[in-house]
């Protein structure tokens, strides 16, 4: 037994998906769930296929972004089959520029999920007829999921008394969002801990001056700070009933 | 009189004196209405008192869940969930803390299984308590409400006692639920389920569901046929309401939901009427649920005893040295959730709520993708209330159940 998630059909195989692995340049996305990566002309035939191969509904459209990619976005369709008791993932690149064809046609739902992430990452999706921004303010600017867009946001909103009316202005904070790190830093992390950071190789150093012959000592009260002598000064008589031990210098 | 026969020859208006002609013309509903449920702003043009068409307008308390979520560590995230739906936060938990576990693969003690699907059934007669309340009181009545907040009033006092907080439970953990309940709460919750919540629920359902006017004001409103509720993403009592027997609770089992007998009511005739008593039938089968939970549930552990994800106890930190060291790491660094993708959807009482979670390897989500019931749903209002009169697009709301704590994230 693993975890207790949701336990449904297991995966059909290869075999079931022969028709959608046909298609140019289509493959299996690696990972725990059933999910194949679909060049963004090959969406719309992948998606009638699947609609006629029994998955019934489209629950949902999730955009995520990866800023390091060449196509930095990632738009994932989620469907499920109500028939085949299966859930499976369509996941498509995208970039700023390059639109994506919209499923509208297919699932009148999508509309919606569309316009989410194209108001969330502004991803283009070409033939929805109604690509509005949905979650954000009218008249919004910029696309908030983002990775490059900031947790706090551009503008904040507050009333104002003069104008007597909700106005935008900057963002200030009181206090800079902080954003700790606890990531183990002997874990595999990428940066140099403070103070911690190998020195660049220099020219050697000069050598250790030689050691001394006499061994630097205190033997004066004044160094030691131990006060002055009492009168029964002298070396303290070894106790019998203490046997010299580890740790005891003798 | 000459001059007046000569001024309206030309006029077409053959109609009866004082009529005048009506063009379209659009009203603003909400965003700050009683029967919005929230802040819902619906443009709707209107020809006469008939809705030609409905621009649902949402967004207006959206918060940026999903960004938050990016900067916080995994079981920093998890008190989010419940303020998306605010009416049934431990059923936003649920998905979230399945998607945790599936990307860790990590069991579940059987009592934590079987504490999740209590709390669960409990949380959805709660929800079902607050959206048949509203329903009712959108198309005119006002008592069955109040009456079914008793119960609802019921459901949050044994939330506080089982986790300390009366709406934001923050109770189901990954890899468990937070601690254990009380026996006391147990048997409470059983004298509960056998008498008073029979007696106010059935009491406050007797006087809407064979109610001549509360049939008239949802029979045969906004039918959906099986069709358009697959093509719209319906799914829960909506879906049910249609007359497609679909719930992951009893198709895609999880915690404890195979091990339990249930019924999956469904409608019909597909209209608001139906979908109200598919709500109704819920309630019923949640309590029959929740006595199987306390028949069954078994002594044991309610967390996982994993030390890597779940913190050890309290008494434990006190004498280990490795158990207060993984409390420190676990509320500092957090855990950190293999490398994934996985998309987990539980039947929340508003119908499937996913959670499409992306792990990079690290101890914060890359990625949390929020799947409200709403969405889906509220973008179906433009057809489903279509050639309906202007009251009528209440009931279909109520019928809806939407929280917009959830749809707007």
């Amino acid at each position: 037994m693993s975890s207790p998630a949701p336990a449904y059909a297991a995966d059909p195989g290869d075999d079931a998906y022969a028709a959608l692995l046909a298609l140019p340049g289509a493959v299996r996305h690696p990972g725990l769930e059933t999910a194949f990566d679909v060049p963004r002309d090959q969406l719309l035939a992948a998606m009638e296929l699947l609609r006629d191969a029994e998955y019934q509904q489209l629950m949902e459209i999730a955009g995520v972004d990866y800023p390091s990619r060449p196509e930095r976005f990632e738009v994932v369709y989620c469907l499920l089959s109500l028939t085949k008791n299966h859930r499976m993932r369509l996941h498509v690149g995208a970039a700023e520029d390059t639109p994506v064809p919209s499923v509208t046609g297919i699932w009148p739902v999508a509309g919606w999920l569309e316009r989410e992430v194209y108001d969330m990452y502004g991803v283009l999706f070409e033939g929805n007829t109604d690509l509005r921004r949905i979650l954000t303010d009218y008249g919004f600017q910029g696309h908030p999921q983002r990775k490059d867009f900031p947790l706090s946001g551009y503008v904040e909103l507050r009333y104002s008394e003069e104008a007597k009316r909700v106005v935008y202005q900057p963002v200030s904070l009181a206090q800079d969002f902080r954003n700790f790190d606890f990531m183990s830093p002997w874990e595999g992390a990428d940066y140099i801990l403070p103070g911690d950071e190998k020195a660049p190789p220099s020219p050697p150093a000069p050598p250790a001056t030689p050691p001394t012959a006499t061994p630097k000592t205190s033997e004066d009260t004044k160094d030691t700070g131990a006060g002055k002598p009492g009168p029964e000064a002298g070396p303290k008589p070894a106790n019998p009933d203490v046997a010299p031990g580890k740790g005891q210098n003798q | 009189m000459s001059d007046y026969l000569d001024e309206i020859e030309g006029q077409t208006d053959g109609g009866t004196a004082g009529d005048t002609s009506i063009a379209n013309y659009t009203i603003n509903f909400g965003p700050q209405h009683p029967a919005a449920h929230g802040v819902l702003r619906l443009v709707m043009e209107l020809d006469g008192e008939i809705v030609e068409r409905v621009d649902p307008h949402v967004g207006l308390l959206h918060r940026g869940t999903e960004k938050l979520i990016e900067y916080k560590t995994y079981l920093q995230a998890l008190p989010y969930f419940d303020r998306l739906d605010y009416c049934s936060p431990m059923c936003m938990e649920h998905s979230y803390v399945l998607a945790i576990e599936k990307l860790l693969g990590i069991e579940v003690p059987e009592r934590a299984q079987w504490l999740r699907v209590f709390f669960a059934e409990l949380t959805r007669i709660s929800n079902h308590m607050l959206n048949l309340g509203s329903h009712v009181m959108d198309v005119g009545a006002m008592t069955p409400n109040l009456w079914l907040f008793e119960i609802r009033e019921d459901c949050m006092n044994f939330y506080e006692r089982a986790s300390g907080a009366r709406m934001h439970a923050a109770y189901f953990r990954p890899g468990g639920v937070h601690q254990d309940v009380p026996l006391k709460l147990l048997t409470d919750i059983a004298d509960w389920l056998d008498d008073r919540l029979p007696r106010l629920f059935e009491d406050a359902i007797s006087l809407v569901a064979e109610n001549r006017i509360f049939k008239q004001r949802n029979v045969d409103i906004a039918v959906v046929g099986r069709d358009d509720a697959l093509r719209w993403g319906f799914s829960g009592p909506m879906i049910r309401g249609s007359g497609i027997p679909w719930d992951l609770r009893k198709s895609q089992p999880y915690d404890k939901y195979a091990e339990v007998e249930f019924d999956v009511p469904v409608g019909t005739r597909g209209d608001c009427y139906d979908r109200f008593m598919v709500r109704v039938e819920e309630v019923r089968q949640s309590a029959r649920i929740m006595k199987q939970c306390l028949q069954k549930m078994p002594e044991g552990p309610i967390a996982s005893l994993d030390r890597k994800v779940v913190p050890p106890k309290r008494g434990e930190m006190k004498h280990s040295m490795e158990a207060l060291i993984h409390h420190f790491k676990l509320y500092t660094e957090g855990f950190h959730v293999p490398e994934g993708e996985v998309y987990v959807a539980t039947e929340s009482p508003k119908g499937e709520f996913g959670v499409y979670l992306v792990s990079d390897g690290t101890n914060k989500p890359y990625r949390c993708k929020i799947r409200p019931t709403a969405f889906s749903h509220l973008q179906a209002m433009d057809f489903m209330s279509k050639g309906h009169m202007l009251a009528d697009t209440t009931a279909i709301l109520g019928a809806l159940d939407i929280v917009f704590g959830e749809c707007d994230r």
